[in-house]
């Protein structure tokens, strides 16, 4: 292979880098209108009264649209698993078709105006009054209302191997712990923006989405038109991290403005108004108990969660998939809890479930080495297990240990003294921690088309996302090896519903998901070209079986006999030759799904699939105020082929910088007494910033999982796993301090 | 409504908006210079960083009326070499803070080659600072970015000042 595995760069670096990239909010539209959004400020209760007659007579106010006036729409469908589709639904509120409030910012009018600061100054005038309804807002005092999750077709909530409460009680050595992390937000840094307008009965959306088809179904439900009505187009997405995955009342909002004003309509939620109408990651409550023998082996692994969803909605967290996975325990408990709150609608966020779940485990794991005075790494390779802990699957391939192996080494891990609190540079403590990283692999069905043109240059149409992974870079990349053409001649055409449904950019699944449908694509060109060269009079190619022929230089040729491509469709007479994967028609599309689909189920039941690796970090912890800085990182992962060396590595790179966010700094703060979230800001809600973040060192080993397409697993999420458990466990090592609560801020070390 | 001048990325602007219009609104919304960005509209993050004669400073917290007969450069108008190097040392990945990054950037280097200490200086009165990874951390921190390519972005400040 020529491009897969080589550092490439990014195709669209230039139009990042000059300004040329237009994200949703930017295309310009003649008489275009802005919104903008009143929130509700009660957690649970009924409008009793708005007044907008002063917003209304503000000099260039268009419209205020309340639960009043608002036209109809049609509710958001129930979920249901056998169509993805109605998953988009990020809340089951019909905005401003309802009197009734359902969290603290719920939108309940929204604002028109000729210019933006119009628009907002508008939205301060409006005067509401409220009915309020007892609410539950408190998570930490909901804990006993928690009920146990139910499990999906994607995704287990409990799991049992023997009896391992009686082991627990019967163990020679038990740790039984509990943790608690707290809410935290996405804060991609372009906020959630719309760009929607009415042509007819057809509605044309500019959105930065994770799942544009998704977008496109949801709205076509909401105001009852038929899918092909609608239009979403998102080229550029400015981060995501799942908070766009699905469709929020912004920009169901921004459709409806557009329809009763008639107008183009831009809405830029607020910084705020992110936190108050995009959901976060949930808080949980864990507990983790090992029971193990003295030589460290263990007879029992418990690991329940309390995570908590909106009575309008929520995603269920994975948060107990790692102790599925990760030890071989003779008897294992795995149990996930929820509890309705009267919240906004939490979301995924990277590694939903595994990010936090890693660290109770890993933490505890940590503990569990000290305290018997053997090694951490030492203690996992004891517990290492041949297949998977829980039921005996194969894995499909899975070199955690070494990644351990390889870390330790570069880490410099052996030469350190275990005892806590014993390296110290002048205030600074000095302590080291480590930690498996663990995210499942997935892949879903994904539909596009490649056309090979009689110039030589292949266009792929694929309705994929790009949110910052190189998407489009990594398809080109495959692409040009698969047809054996230079990548500058390969252009890929994503982020709009007018190209083939693809698939969704989530659960580090799309790249996968992907290549799997281009490879096919690709193989039915090359069929298609080569059966077209075979059968064209005077072509050199006449004749020849297809075992006979390689593909290289962007063309056909046995040994000097053969031609380009481009030729072979001129000497053809075709101007272009296509092949399509699932695309071709909906029967088609719908076959594909459900080929793919079962595929990916039989393969469940078959083989457990997943990225993994081990996280290594350095922390100073000042032994006067508690605040602890990262000084140097190691993650070593086994993320299957790695189709980008750059981009790959700054994903996984990325992924441990919102770990330490995680670990050390990220809080959504809710007040117990009415459910609002207090530090809605970017002043107040604190991600890592350059000063936070030391050389962050990547290493992957690149050996292909046998059972995924091109041997390529998901590497979006797995760099996020671990990371917190790591920076605990060297905390502790610094400290001697266990934090079981994240973030690990500095009062809790003082 | 005021009517200012603006010498914006070289070629005068004429401006009619409110004096609450922002520098970034007036940017972005009025002369359809959208490669400036919005993240905060607080002055927390930095996306919005444009340069002020040279000077870096966060448009969403700055009037258009107070930069009226001032000079700006946005993204738009930037040629500098690191714009290269962010893209040779991935110093990106969504592109939405990148435009501030490298505004804020070239701004930097202007204030370092003039002296200006920060807060991980040793000595204050030196004129001589040397522009180490953590200087160069320091100075960048009011610039976030969410997919975390901190460590592209750095290296391709180092190679801009090689």
């Amino acid at each position: 292979m020529r491009y897969v595995g080589q550092p490439i760069d990014r195709l669209d670096g230039v139009a990042k880098t000059t300004g040329a990239a237009r994200f949703s909010a930017e295309y310009p539209y003649p008489n275009l209108a802005y919104a903008a959004l009143v929130h509700a400020t009660i957690a649970r209760g009924r409008i009793t009264r708005i007044d907008t007659g002063t917003a209304r007579k503000t000099p260039g106010v268009l419209a205020v649209i309340t639960h009043g006036n608002a036209p109809e729409m049609k509710p958001a469908p129930k979920p249901n698993q056998f169509d993805m589709s109605t998953l988009a639904a990020a809340t089951s509120v019909n905005y401003l078709n309802t009197d009734e409030v359902y969290w603290n910012g719920q939108p309940v009018a929204v604002v028109v105006a000729e210019t933006l600061d119009v628009a907002r100054e508008a939205a301060y005038l409006i005067e509401v009054e409220y009915a309020e309804y007892p609410a539950a807002v408190d998570f930490a005092a909901e804990e006993g209302n928690a009920r146990p999750q139910k499990s999906t077709m994607l995704s287990e909530a409990d799991g049992r191997k023997g009896d391992a409460e009686a082991a627990l009680a019967d163990a020679p050595f038990a740790l039984d712990l509990r943790y608690t992390t707290a809410q935290v937000n996405h804060n991609a840094i372009e906020p959630h923006s719309t760009t929607a307008y009415w042509d007819g009965d057809h509605l044309i959306l500019h959105e930065g989405s994770q799942n544009v088809a998704w977008v496109r179904d949801h709205l076509a439900i909401r105001f009852d038109l038929p899918k092909q009505n609608v239009r979403v187009i998102s080229p550029f997405v400015g981060g995501a991290f799942g908070g766009k995955s699905f469709v929020w009342p912004g920009t169901v909002l921004t459709a409806l403005a557009a329809k009763v004003t008639g107008r183009p309509v831009r809405m830029m939620l607020t910084r705020e108004g992110v936190f108050r109408t995009v959901g976060g990651r949930t808080p949980s409550i864990q507990r983790v108990a090992i029971g193990a023998q003295l030589d460290g082996s263990m007879t029992a692994l418990i690991h329940t969660s309390v995570c908590q969803v909106g009575r309008t909605g929520g995603w269920s967290e994975q948060v107990t998939s790692v102790s599925r996975h990760l030890y071989d325990a003779a008897n294992i408990q795995v149990q996930q809890n929820l509890v309705g709150m009267d919240l906004l609608a939490n979301t995924i966020m990277r590694a939903p479930g595994e990010s936090i779940g890693s660290f109770a485990l890993e933490a505890t794991v940590d503990e569990l080495a000290y305290e018997l005075g053997l090694d951490p790494i030492e203690l996992r390779a004891r517990n290492e297990p041949a297949r998977n802990p829980l039921d005996g699957k194969a894995f499909s391939h899975r070199l955690l240990m070494e990644c351990f192996e390889e870390g330790a080494k570069e880490f410099g891990w052996a030469g350190r003294p275990q005892e806590p609190g014993s390296m110290r540079d002048g205030r600074w403590l000095i302590g080291m921690g480590v930690a498996a990283a663990y995210h499942p692999a997935w892949r879903f069905p994904a539909n596009l088309t490649v056309r090979l043109s009689d110039d030589g240059t292949v266009l792929i149409r694929c309705g994929l996302h790009e949110m910052g992974m190189g998407s489009a870079t990594a398809v080109s990349q495959i692409a040009a090896d698969a047809l054996c053409v230079p990548m500058a001649a390969v252009t890929v055409a994503y982020g709009d519903t007018a190209l083939p449904d693809t698939t969704t950019a989530g659960a580090s699944s799309q790249t996968a998901s992907v290549t799997a449908s281009l490879l096919a694509a690709c193989a039915k060109l090359d069929r298609a070209v080569f059966t077209l060269a075979r059968k064209t009079p005077g072509s050199p190619l006449r004749g020849l079986r297809r075992a006979d022929v390689t593909a290289r230089d962007g063309g056909l040729y046995n040994g000097s006999r053969g031609e380009s491509y481009h030729d072979i469709l001129r000497r053809a007479g075709r101007a272009s030759v296509e092949a399509r994967v699932g695309a071709d028609t909906r029967l088609g599309e719908i076959a594909d799904q459900v080929r793919s689909m079962s595929k990916f189920l039989l393969d469940r039941r078959r083989w457990v699939k997943a990225a993994c690796g081990a996280q290594f970090c350095e922390v100073l912890v000042d032994s006067d105020t508690g605040e602890t800085r990262i000084s140097r990182w190691l993650g070593v992962f086994d993320v299957g082929r790695v189709v980008n060396a750059k981009t790959a590595a700054s994903q996984l790179r990325g992924g441990i910088v919102m770990g330490i966010g995680l670990a050390l700094t990220e809080e959504t703060l809710v007040d117990p007494r009415n459910g609002r979230i207090v530090n809605a800001s970017l002043s107040e809600y604190h991600v890592p910033v350059h000063a936070d973040i030391p050389v962050i060192d990547v290493r992957y080993l690149d050996d292909p999982d046998p059972t995924m397409p091109l041997g390529v697993v998901g590497i979006g999420e797995v760099g996020v796993t671990g990371v917190a458990g790591a920076v605990a466990n060297a905390v502790f090592h610094a400290t001697g301090k266990r934090i079981r609560d994240l973030p690990i801020t500095l009062d809790k070390l003082l | 409504m005021a009517d200012i001048r603006m010498r914006v990325n070289g070629s005068i602007e004429k401006l009619d908006v409110e004096p609450r219009v922002s520098l970034l609104d007036a940017l972005r919304e009025h002369l359809g210079l959208t490669g400036t960005k919005k993240g905060c509209d607080q002055g927390a993050c930095g996306a919005c960083t444009v340069l002020a004669d040279g000077e870096r400073i966060v448009s969403c917290l700055a009037l258009a009326v107070q930069y009226a007969d001032r000079d700006i450069t946005t993204i738009e108008g930037v040629t500098s070499p690191l714009q290269r190097s962010f893209v040779r040392h991935d110093g990106f990945q969504c592109g939405y803070c990148t435009s501030g990054q490298i505004c804020s950037a070239v701004g930097m280097l202007t204030e370092h080659a003039a002296g200006a200490p920060s807060a991980v200086t040793g000595d204050l009165a030196t004129m001589e600072i040397e522009l180490t990874a953590e200087e160069i951390r320091e100075r960048m921190s009011g610039n976030l970015c969410r997919c975390g390519a901190y460590n592209g972005i750095v290296a391709a400040i180092e190679e801009g000042i090689r």
